[in-house]
């Protein structure tokens, strides 16, 4: 699958857009990810481990969060995961 | 933190057009806060935006001091961004009737490090002052605001 990097994390990424990762799972495919550019990690992941609550995870136009196996939901090699880390504000 | 008076790290550059469309957008949408996009290419001074997008405010609740884009409408943005060969440079907001300086809500909510945070006052419908911040820092717990020349061009097309 095609994972799309958002700007911020392009530096630990080797400045890459996007990484093809091989998995057969969301999750899986962030391990993958991760282990290929161990920088990430400490971006997305709380030290617990859990994907850090300003990450949007979508899988094609769906939020991870809301799909019944969340991060355990399948995935194929056509799929792609877009890490969107939110946005919002105000005075 | 930033300092207010400290010198500007970094330039953000655009055209008087995408300028104008930013500090429209706050005029159109006030008293509620407008937010956009701001797609472009990185340079070693800072952003050079080559156009913005319009977002929703999804924070209807309190949309006079709060905006939200969502999550999903940020993915598209992105899409189209990169079939046209740019990044998300970063992002805009008004405040209606307060001061173009970021708030701690605003800093809490800034993820985007090394993106641009543009914000301008509409003050009583009128846009007023627009100023940039940068997100610098390298992970979310040195993250910090730098204050950012708008640098806006005169005499070029979108």
């Amino acid at each position: 699958m095609t994972i799309f990097i958002p700007t911020p994390l392009r530096p630990y990424a080797a400045g890459k857009d996007a990484v093809e990762a091989d998995a057969t799972t969301v999750a899986g495919a962030l391990e993958a990810l991760t282990l290929d550019y161990p920088d990430l990690r400490k971006h997305l992941f709380t030290g617990e481990g859990k994907v850090r609550a300003f990450v949007n995870l979508y899988l094609n136009d769906e939020d991870v969060r809301y799909l019944p196996a969340k991060e355990a939901t399948g995935v194929t090699a056509s799929d792609t995961l877009s890490i969107i880390p939110s946005i919002a504000g105000g005075d | 933190m930033s300092d207010p008076d400290a010198k500007p790290a970094s330039t953000l550059r655009m055209s008087r057009t995408v300028y104008e469309q930013i500090r429209a957008h706050g005029e159109e949408t006030y008293p509620h806060e407008c937010c956009g996009a701001l797609l472009g290419h990185a340079t070693a001074a800072g952003w050079q935006v080559e156009s913005a997008i319009r977002a929703g405010n999804t924070r209807t609740d309190s949309a006079h001091n709060r905006y939200e884009i969502a999550p999903l409408e940020l993915v598209k943005i992105e899409r189209k961004a990169r079939k046209q060969g740019l990044g998300i440079a970063g992002f805009y907001h008004s405040h209606p009737d307060h001061p173009a300086q970021w708030s701690q809500t605003d800093f809490a909510d800034a993820h985007w490090l090394g993106c641009s945070y543009v914000i301008t006052e509409v003050a009583q419908g009128t846009a007023a002052v627009t100023h940039s911040f940068r997100l610098a820092g390298s992970t979310e717990e040195d993250k910090r605001f730098e204050n950012e020349a708008i640098v806006v061009e005169d005499g070029k097309n979108s």
